[in-house]
Formats: C-alpha cells, structure tokens, sequence
C-alpha cells in the first residue's frame, strides 16, 4: 500500500455498552478512529460488529458510553442528525431504495446537498434547475467513478446482488462522507467481485481521503487493508491493533478456532 | 417504428433531465394539450363534458393527489372521501365570506386548508403503517364526514344540512352552481388539472420526490442518510391533501352544484380513488389519469352495453361492474402493481426495440 496520510483522531468510542433485554451485545467498548485510516472491525457471526455501526450513525442508543465524532461528544442522537454531521453507511443486507433507479438511488444519497425549497421544486425552474443539475454531475461522477453507468436508468431491485452492493456504495459516497461505515460490503460476491470493492475501497480512501471503518470476514482482504483491526467476540473486546499484531494475538485465534468459552 | 430515442443524443443533464426526454413523447403530450384545449370543447356536447370528462378530469385531480402519498411515499390512506369533503365545504365556506378575492384563489386555499388537515391526520404516520395506518386514515374519513353533518356552522344552518354553491365567475364566465357554463367549467378543470399534473411530474423527479419514495422503499436508510421521515411524510400527507382538497373543491363546486357530506365524500370516494391508482399505476402521473379514466369511463361503457345494447337488468348490469371492478383490482395487485402505466411502458419498449425481440 502506498504511503498512508493519517491524521487525528475523526471518532473515538468511550465505554459503550449496549443491551437488548437480557442480552448485552456490546460490554464497555473502547476504540478510535484516525482521519484518513481504514479501520476494521471483526469477529464471529453475532459479536456485535453490525450493532456498533448502529450505535455510531445513531441508530441504536446505548446505555452507557459514548461517542465523540469531530470533537463533538454525545451518548445518542438521530440518524439523520449523524448523517448531517458527516457519516454515511452501507448494510450488511442491502438496503436500497428497490423501485428507484441507480441514478436515483445516488441523488438521494445528495439530498443533504440539495435545499431548494417545495416552492422552486413544484415549478422546476430557477434554483431548483440549477441545484438539480450541479448535483447530477456529482452523482454522474460516481457513476463513472463506479463504472455503473450501464445501469444508471435501471431499477435497482432487479440488479445482480453484486451491483447492488456496488449501487449501495455509491449511495454512501454521494454525501461525501467524512466517515463511512462499510458493513460487510463484501459478503455473498464472488472473488471478481471482491477484488472490484477493495479497489473502489482503497480508491475512496486515497482519492478522496474518506476515513473508513469496515466490517469483514475475509481475512486476507481485512489483514491487506486496514490499518488497525478491532476484534469484537459476544459484545466484548478481545484485541485492538494493527493487523500483524492482531493476527498472532492468542485469544484472537481461539475465538476464530472456536475455542470453547468458560 | 417511429418511436425512437435513436438519433437523439443527449448532449448535457439538463437535457437527460428534461420533462419528456424523448421526442415521440413530447409531441404525444403536446398533442393532448391540443385535443383537450382546442378540439373537444367544440366537438362534444354538453353531456359529454359533464358526465364524462368533468368527472374524470376531478378524480383525475384526486388519484393525483392520493397518488402522491401511496404511490411516491407509500403512506396508505382510506380518507380521500374525508379530504374531498373538507375542500368542498371550505370553499363553501370561502365562497360565501369572501366572494371578491376571486374563485381560482378560493379554490387554492381550500387546497390549503386540506392540506394543513391533511398533515395533522398524516401525524400517526410516523409512529404507525401499513393496515394500522390505513385505519387512522380510515377514522379520520369517518370523523370528517360526521363532524360536516354534525356541525351547523360548515352549512350555514342549511335545514336540509346540504351545501349550495353560489354563482361565481372566471374571467366573466359563471363556473360553479348549476347556472355555471359547461364549456367554461370544462376549460376551468382543466387548466387545473393540466398544471397541477405538471406540479406533480416536478415534485416526483426532483429531491422532494426521490425523499418520498426512499421512505416508501426502506424507510431507515433514507433517515441514515439524512431524509427526514417527520419531514418527508407530513409533506407527502400535505401536498396530497392539497390536491385532493382542490379536487373536493372543483367536485362540489363546480360539477355537482350542490353536495350532502355523507352522500358525496362517503368512504365509497375513498375506495373508489384508490382503486383508480392501483388500476392506473401506484408512483405514477400518468397511471393517475389512466386510473381515473377507466373508473369513470367503464361503468357508462358497460352500461351502454350491457342494458341498452344486450337489454340486460340494470340490477344485474351494476352487479356486473362491481364483479369487473373487484376482479380487475386483484389481476393488478398480484400481476402488475405499477397498472395501466406499466403496461402502456411495456407496450411503448417494445415499439422502441421492434423489430428486434431484446
Ligand atoms: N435490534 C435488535 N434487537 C435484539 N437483538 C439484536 C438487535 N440487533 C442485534 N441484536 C443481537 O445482537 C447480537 C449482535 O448482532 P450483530 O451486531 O448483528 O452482530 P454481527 O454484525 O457481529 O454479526 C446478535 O445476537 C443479535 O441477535
Ligand atoms: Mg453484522
């Protein structure tokens, strides 16, 4: 990889805890991210790696901890508030808008961008034009970027699954995120694919410098691009550290080798 | 085939972005505008344009309207009946108090008024949906209509509880009541009609648009990148309540004369609009008026055949329409959801492709 431009810390995680119920699926988590890094999260099925993703774009609210993005510190907040603040996502299940086209699933993706209000948008002329068509060029620009623009007028639902993580990618990218989130963008493609994502992936964090932070189960994509891993296993924090290191940790090979828990 | 995007390249976005980007489609719409401005008031008679093409231009207004909201936002409603009501007795009331500003602006701010109800029945969305929402709509139906029976002031005392509307002119035309003149009602409609189609077609293309159906698709992505559901559904309640304000608005005043809640708006007006955009096309401008059509025009078809051409009961005859009505419902809602829009899509892609089958 080339020469990494890290800089301070963009997000830091304090003593998050989270329970459904009985169940604790995140015990007092601790971690931070660097702006421009590449920041994995990993673990077994059910660890609670998804829900950390929730609990920082807001979706799940956590009983204790939390959470300081761009030097701003609060416990919860709205989703919609996260995504103004700069944080933008894709799911581990797809979550498209699935009677939308590609093109239209991207300008969504811009609605941040856009502020005209009801009145310009009814009429369609004046600021609503102009907004209308500067944005289009920026989800044009994904599009190529993407190189997705085959199906740009095409619905979404009707997709190979691999594109449609690929759509879904360029959703997130279009609000120009300061950090986005990458829940197993990887999962169920073949290895064509796979190596298509972890371009784009190293591309958006070269290029445009977005800082990343990307839930994995393929080892060796995980252990080539981060530059630190977190290791989650049932809600607790096995092992934080670059990967060299993560990967020789003991405990994180039993928990991956199934070692039983007393 | 003539109907080609071939040979038409689209040189910038804006152009990609235009209304009717394809040049077919255009002279199509540009077309109807000819036919419905300048040929039918001077080819059809005064039957045809009040018993065929006021009514469909009005619900034409309304499938528009509820369109908005189930097909773009996916926020069902059964209160159609409920709203149209509303629009109807506040130009009433408007009417009567304050004459001089006009009736166009009267009919606007009945739409209006709708519109703000419209967004506070639209409240329970955020917390409820589907079947559950439907039934908030469907008490907001059932509480309007009563509360228009129930509540002397909306018709002025009127001992037949029955509201009249009075004389009142566009451009030196008398429009609404039944002294109105008939081609002059039919230009009114549709002019309304006609830009508030063009209204909608804008809304649904630009970010307004695109935040409603992101809502309607998966609601919690839209909120984590950034759509408001309080925002974005109460908009879709009030816009759609606006239009089909304006729509109560035209329906009483200017085709029926004179209207009795529970007669007029009942929860039939309410079905009846749904089915038009399930028919039509749930998401679409065009299935709205293909909707309305067919609901308005199939009932006199079958009519005219069935009893006056074959001398079939017209017992059996109005039997026979509910059976095609429920039977055509549940063909669309299984097979093709995006109705008569989708089919005409269909039908257009092929002409596109011919001769060649992919
Ligand atoms: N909304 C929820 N309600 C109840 N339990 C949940 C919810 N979200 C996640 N969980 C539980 O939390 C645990 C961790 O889930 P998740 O974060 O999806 O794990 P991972 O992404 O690491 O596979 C699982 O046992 C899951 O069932
Ligand atoms: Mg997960």
């Amino acid at each position: 990889m080339t020469e990494r431009n890290i800089g301070d810390v963009i997000l830091k995680v304090d003593n998050i805890s989270l329970s459904f119920g009985v169940m604790k699926v995140l015990d007092d988590i601790s971690f931070d991210v660097r702006q421009g890094e590449i920041r994995s999260i990993i673990g077994p099925n059910g660890a609670g790696k998804s829900s950390m993703l929730n609990v920082i774009n807001g979706f799940y609210h956590p009983q204790q901890g939390s959470i300081t993005f761009k030097g701003n510190t609060r416990k919860q907040m709205a989703p919609h508030v996260a995504a103004s603040q700069g944080i933008a996502r894709t799911f581990q299940n797809i979550a498209l808008f699935k009677g939308m086209s590609t093109l239209d699933n991207i300008m969504t993706g811009r609605n941040l961008k856009m502020k005209t209000n009801l009145f310009w948008q009814a009429l369609h002329i004046g600021p609503a034009r102009t907004e209308e068509i500067e944005n289009r060029e920026a989800a044009e620009r994904i599009i190529d970027f993407l190189d997705i623009q085959a199906i740009r007028k095409k619905p979404v639902g009707k997709l190979p699954y691999g594109l449609q993580k690929r759509v879904e990618l360029g959703r997130a990218l279009a609000a120009e995120p300061d950090l986005l989130l990458l829940d197993e963008p990887m999962a169920g493609m073949n290895s064509e694919e796979k190596e298509d994502m972890c371009r784009f992936i190293i591309d958006v964090n070269d290029e445009f410098g977005t800082t990343i932070t990307l839930i994995e189960h393929d080892m060796g994509v995980v252990m080539d691009l981060s530059d630190r891993v977190l290791v989650l296993d049932y809600g607790k924090q096995l092992a934080d550290d670059v990967p060299d290191k993560v990967r020789t940790n003991q405990t994180v090979i039993d928990a991956y080798l199934g070692v039983p828990h007393e | 085939m003539i109907y080609r995007e071939t040979g038409q390249f689209k040189s910038s976005y804006e152009s990609d972005q235009a209304l009717f980007p394809i040049k077919q489609d255009r002279y199509v719409i540009l077309g109807v505008l000819i036919v419905t401005f300048g040929v039918v008031p001077g080819l059809l008679n005064e039957y045809w344009l009040n018993a065929i093409l006021l009514p469909f231009l009005i619900y034409a207004l309304a499938a528009l309207g509820l369109n908005i909201l189930t097909g773009y936002c996916g926020q069902v409603s059964l209160g159609t009946g409920g709203f149209m009501a509303v629009g109807a007795f506040s130009v009433y009331k408007l009417m009567i108090a304050f004459p001089e500003l006009g009736f166009i602006p009267l009919v606007l701010l009945s739409g209006v008024i709708t519109a703000a109800v419209g967004a506070l029945f639209g409240l329970p969305s955020l917390r409820i949906k589907g079947f559950y929402l439907a039934v908030a709509t469907l008490a907001a139906q059932f509480f309007l209509i009563w509360l228009f029976n129930k509540v002397g002031w909306f018709f002025n005392y009127n001992a037949s509880g029955m509201i009249n509307s009075p004389p009142m002119t566009v451009f030196g035309v008398i429009i609404t009541g039944p002294e109105g003149d008939m081609t002059g009602k039919y230009y009114l409609v549709a002019t309304f009609v006609a830009l508030f189609a063009l209204v909608a077609k804008n809304l649904a293309r630009g970010r307004i648009g695109r935040n409603w159906m992101a809502i309607r698709d998966m609601d919690i992505a839209a909120e984590l990148i950034g759509v408001r559901p309080l925002i974005a559904k109460l908009s879709a309640f009030a816009v759609s309540s606006f239009y089909i304000g304006m729509a109560g608005a035209l329906y009483f005043a200017v085709w029926l004369g004179s209207a009795e809640p529970t007669e007029a708006f009942d929860i039939n007006q309410s079905f009846l609009v749904l089915f038009m955009i399930i028919i039509g096309g749930l998401g679409s401008v065009l299935g709205s008026f293909l909707g309305a059509g067919f609901m308005v025009l199939m009932p006199i078809l079958l009519k005219n055949i069935m009893v006056d051409g074959f001398g079939t009961d017209a017992a059996l005859a109005a039997h026979i329409e509910i059976i095609t009505v429920g039977v055509l419902i549940i063909g669309f809602l299984i097979v093709e959801p995006h109705g008569l829009a989708r089919l005409w899509r269909i039908a257009k892609e092929k002409m596109r492709l011919w001769p060649f089958p992919h």
